[in-house]
């Protein structure tokens, strides 16, 4: 229990103390990392602890005071939401957070939300949280401290509002640990809060017109989702007597308006589609905010709450909007990540597709689906929050962020590729972590008789093969006298990348007991019953023997053309190759650099072509699902 | 004793595989020539075709197209001895991607127009062909409860009696995945020469043997799960088998024959109106009725 | 078992005015089908063994018949198919010929003729593949052919 508290409040604390601490320089970045080396220490004893003391903690039934803090705290942000809302001419936003600050305010004045129950959960699935968060935030905070001075020193236009990231990083650790440890509605409803008003602070921190826009759609989406989140609170008190996120679920199909209502609200913090702009317009942010908010933090608690909702939406309209919503969005993002090259982009569509397949997962509510969504996104948090910080030291070092820029990185900077290839490789490729967790999808989807989401599947599946490789092939291009590229790459930086490439190899490799020991125990409790292994272990001594044949390859080749004479020769161009790989000769006799690009088909996969009729045909289905689940229930 | 049968069936498919491989490419040559009106190379030839590449001088572009490309092998290998041995076909299909893949890098890492052409087109080749694949797999879970193929030739029925439409779809992607014509669009066996040899290009000597005797694993491997479609638990079914993997081997070769080669958009709308048409709409009757 | 069983070839047209090429490729048509000899013509030098080329060497493309050859792995074979690519033939004289393929490379095979008729193209290229055989035992024992280029 006290760990739970100083999980959640030492952020805070740290976070009050770097807003203080304006001067840039040694003393800071030791209080961060010794912040980090903090709660990566009490996570890790949280971890420790909930494995011996083991079995579900349920807590703190009488918080009459701390509820009235969280109020004023509330009312506090909606202040500062309308004063925005107000100064920059976006009243609608000021009207959303109005409105339901407002409805939550009259809940606890009026007394009505007093209903006995505990307002701290802790289970299996906590424990998992706990570990996203703390490792993979943390190490997101190292990087940041390392970029951030990088950053200002390419964009001397930026104010240099430092102290002032740093805190808000820490409030977002401090908010989704809130989030997580929370049962009570109203508690994860003010962490829910915290986090959209975090985000839209951190998105528009550049303060350019462009970052304002984006941050104020962040908000307005959010709020959105806010909205539906207080009126689920609203009706599970009034008529369904609840307020615990427990109880809630333990009503099952009775609960169907609250259930969907939260689950909208859990689709725009994932950013679902028609909800995907405020992910794809963070990518203004610097890139530690762009990590946090797709990997560890915001996304991931939209999908938590999904999960948490699992088996009150298994074989109902709310499974059906959810698993719909999230199918479609998994293949349409996909196929948008065709069409970019801007590396970030891609990052945040993959995101939009990943979390859309775990949405799908939730929404199934089967075992063997949940096991799924739950392993996906520990994969998923690890793999992506990698990408990201490496497609930001990349930017770093060689000036864009663009894939095409990328090409023949192996030879550029290879420790750089390197870690990239055991991101991209552990987002999409047997016999690595996603992959398994897809298989398992799959498999629960054709259980399920779910033939769209199977369509779906297979098609994004395709999808996702075609953006990735071309990726990767991007980065393995060995291009003639290429030199190695200085590498600018800070030491915290470095360290962050190199642990989570371990964190994801370790990942791959450990995922048999993280499955056993951390996600069946939480199924089992979650659904009552325990299933048979999903994965065989046959199955998974063939993995393992898959994942050692690409380890050894690399040697046993070495050994293999070890003193066989191998001549190198030109690449073929016609026979007009101009000395390298890099130009050729022209019908004029002159050199003409050769430039090779990957596919981007913009006319087939372009944002122009697909995103609008991808944003229709979702807003329609989700209201009309709504609107049918709603009616049908009332 | 099961296990015994198991390892002799993935043994048998390492040994013998690039023999009739080889085989099956040599009558391929020949039977082209003879709808051609010419009298073609001997059987044989594929193979000497393999001990040249062994025997030349090879010649690389950089140090890592080799290991990419043993990669390829390596893992079609693999992909197609998990399949005889009898493994979860989900997993089988995993692992052929996981080959292509490296097939795909080591293109790329040449950093040539013509191969990384290939490479792209490959790739193109890939998402068109991966979601009929994909949907073969499903279609035997659903039919025969398992994804094992153990349990899947086990079976009281054959597959193709519940998977017409999947049967006809895995045909249908089974012209791009043996590289022929009308969808032998990153690399070929024919004169194409505004693309060289695509993925090819660069591969030379023992490299180049590497991957045909790769693509001959492959081959094979992919024949076999044609004949998945047939095999249940008589005897005789699998003299049909062989029948059908003859018939539909000969359909592949006259197809390439018939038809000129299409562009890519063509490849990817046909190949995904196929999957949705036949594979889907068998997918939908098969839950209904199951 | 002889590499001479798989010759694969690479067709170049030097300056050729296309009378030889057309017969070059008559030799794949069934009625002479060069392929019962297992030859290929593949486009590309990384995989062939014999360069067949028709025409004369002119100053644009000595160097990308140099560069081609270099590209060739090693045994490989030159022939020089029609009287222009044997000594520039017809063009000898004029100002942007160089001559024949043997000004800028070692010619193993000379095929004679305006047009050079199949039946001798065919000859040529099995006389260039007995001499592949012949290579490879010879490559054993250095010092080899200096590399041209």
């Amino acid at each position: 229990m006290p760990m739970i508290a100083f999980l959640i409040l030492f952020p805070f604390a740290a976070a009050l103390v770097l807003s203080f601490m304006k001067r840039h320089g040694t003393g800071r970045k030791l209080f961060i990392f010794a912040s980090c080396i903090l709660i990566v220490a009490g996570v890790l004893y949280f971890t420790v602890d909930s494995f011996v003391g083991g079995g579900d903690l349920s807590l703190l039934p009488d918080t009459k005071v701390v509820d009235m803090g969280m109020l004023a705290a509330e009312i506090g942000m909606m202040g500062l939401i309308v004063y925005y809302g107000v100064r920059f001419r976006k009243y609608y936003v000021a009207l959303l957070s109005v409105v339901q600050t407002g409805l939550i305010a009259w809940l606890e004045l009026s007394g009505k939300n007093e209903i006995a129950g505990n307002h701290i959960f802790s289970d299996k699935l906590t424990v998992i949280m706990v570990l996203i968060v703390g490792i993979v935030g943390c190490l997101i905070c190292v990087y940041a401290v390392g970029y951030m001075k990088d950053y200002h020193a390419r964009h001397p236009e930026f104010a240099d509002r430092r102290s002032f990231f740093f805190a808000m990083l820490f409030v977002f650790l401090g908010a989704m640990f809130g989030l997580i440890f929370s049962s009570n509605l109203t508690w994860i409803y003010f962490f829910w809060e915290i986090t959209s008003l975090c985000s839209f602070l951190l998105i528009g921190y550049n303060k350019t017109p462009q970052a304002v826009r984006n941050s104020f759609r962040a908000l307005w989406m959010n709020l959105l989702g806010g909205l539906g989140f207080a009126a689920a609170i609203v009706y599970a008190a009034l008529v369904l007597h609840v307020n615990t996120l427990q109880d809630l679920v333990a009503l099952g199909g009775g609960a169907i308006i609250p259930v969907i209502l939260l689950a909208f609200a859990g689709l725009t913090k994932s950013a679902q589609l028609p909800f995907s702009g405020w992910l794809l317009g963070a990518m203004v942010a610097p890139t530690p905010t762009s990590a946090l908010l797709h990997s560890a933090t915001m996304v991931k608690a939209g999908v938590y709450l999904l999960i948490r909702l699992a088996p009150a939406m298994s074989g109902n309209l709310a499974g059906t909007m959810v698993t719909t919503i999230g199918g479609f969005t998994f293949l349409a993002t996909s196929m948008l990540a065709i069409s970019q090259s801007d590396g970030k982009k891609v990052l945040a569509y993959s995101t939009v597709s990943n979390l859309g397949l775990i949405a799908a997962c939730a929404g199934v509510g089967m075992h063997e689906a949940v096991w799924a969504g739950v392993l996906l996104m520990m994969f998923h948090a690890v793999s992506k929050s990698l990408m990201f910080l490496s497609v930001g030291a990349v930017e770093n070092s060689i000036g864009s962020r663009n894939i095409e820029d990328m090409h023949g990185l192996i030879v550029k900077l290879p420790e750089m590729a390197f870690v990239m290839i055991v991101g991209i490789a552990g987002m999409f490729l047997a016999p690595f972590g996603m992959l398994i967790s897809k298989w398992a999808a799959l498999k629960a989807f054709v259980d399920s008789k779910s033939i769209l989401l199977v369509v779906f599947l297979i098609f994004g599946s395709a999808t996702t093969l075609f953006y990735w490789t071309k990726w990767l092939g991007k980065l393995v291009a060995v291009i003639h006298n290429s030199e190695r590229l200085p590498n600018t790459v800070k030491g915290s930086e470095w360290f962050s990348l190199i642990s989570q490439a371990f964190l994801m190899i370790g990942l791959c490799i450990s995922f048999p007991l993280v499955s056993t020991y951390l996600v069946e125990p939480f199924l089992a409790d979650m659904f009552h019953e325990t299933l048979p292994a999903i994965i065989s272990s046959g199955n998974l001594y063939i993995m393992l023997i898959m994942l050692c044949a690409i380890v050894i390859l690399p040697i046993a080749v070495r050994f293999l053309t070890f003193g066989k004479k191998r001549k190198i020769v030109m690449s073929y161009m016609g026979g007009a190759n101009a000395g390298n790989d890099r130009a050729f000769v022209n019908s004029f006799g002159e050199q003409k650099p050769m430039y090779l690009a990957g596919w981007y088909m913009e006319e087939y996969f372009g944002e122009k072509k697909i995103l609008k009729p991808s944003l229709i045909l979702s807003t329609a289905a989700l209201l009309v699902l709504m609107t049918i689940a709603i009616g049908g229930a009332v | 004793m099961e296990l015994v049968w198991r390892i002799v069936w993935v043994a048998g498919y390492v040994l013998l595989a690039p023999l009739l491989g080889g085989l099956l490419a040599g009558f391929d040559r020949k039977i082209s020539a003879r709808m051609q009106g010419r009298k073609g190379p001997s059987v044989w030839q594929p193979f000497y075709d393999l001990y040249k590449l062994f025997k030349k001088q090879s010649v690389v572009v950089n140090n890592v197209q080799d290991f990419l490309v043993y990669g390829f092998l390596l893992f079609i290998v693999f992909t197609g001895g998990l399949f005889f041995f009898g493994g979860d076909i989900l997993l089988v299909f995993f692992a052929l991607t996981l080959a292509g893949i490296f097939f795909i890098m080591s293109a790329c890492s040449a950093n040539s127009p013509y191969s990384a052409m290939g490479a792209q087109r490959e790739l193109m080749q890939m998402m068109a062909y991966e979601p009929m694949v994909l949907l073969a797999a499903i279609g035997f879970y659903i039919s025969t409860g398992s994804f094992s193929v153990m349990d899947i030739i086990a079976a009281k029925d054959s597959a193709i009696c519940y998977l017409p439409g999947i049967f006809a779809g895995f045909l249908f992607i089974l012209t791009i995945k043996f590289r022929k014509s009308p969808y032998d669009l990153s690399t070929t066996h024919h004169a194409h020469q505004e693309m060289v040899k695509g993925l090819t290009t660069e591969l030379s000597g023992n490299i180049l043997a590497c991957v045909e005797l790769s693509h001959w694993y492959e081959n094979v491997f992919l024949l076999g799960v044609v004949g998945l479609f047939i095999v249940n638990s008589t005897w005789w079914s699998w003299l049909i088998a062989v029948a059908v993997i003859l018939i539909a081997y000969f359909l592949e070769i006259l197809i390439d024959n018939v038809f000129p080669r299409v562009k890519w958009q063509n490849m990817l709308k046909a190949s995904w109106v196929v999957t949705l048409v036949a594979g889907v709409i068998n997918l939908l009757i098969l839950t209904m009725i199951k | 078992m002889n590499i001479s069983k798989s010759p694969w070839l690479l067709h170049y047209d030097g300056s050729s005015c296309n009378g030889c090429d057309i017969e070059v490729l008559a030799c794949l048509t069934p009625v002479y089908d060069v392929e019962r000899f297992g030859v290929i013509n593949t486009g590309n030098p990384k995989h062939a063994d014999i360069f067949l080329i028709t025409g004369g060497i002119n100053h644009q493309n000595a160097d990308v018949v140099r560069q081609i050859y270099n590209q060739m792995p090693k045994p490989k074979v030159v022939v020089a198919v029609g009287i222009c690519a044997c000594n520039g033939g017809i063009f000898k004289e004029c100002y942007n010929i160089l001559g024949g393929v043997d000004t800028v490379l070692p010619v193993d095979i000379y095929v004679p003729g305006c047009a050079a008729r199949p039946e001798a193209i065919i000859d040529g290229v099995v006389k260039a593949v007995a001499l592949l055989d012949e290579k490879r035992k010879k490559a054993a024992a250095p010092p080899q052919r200096k590399e041209v280029g």
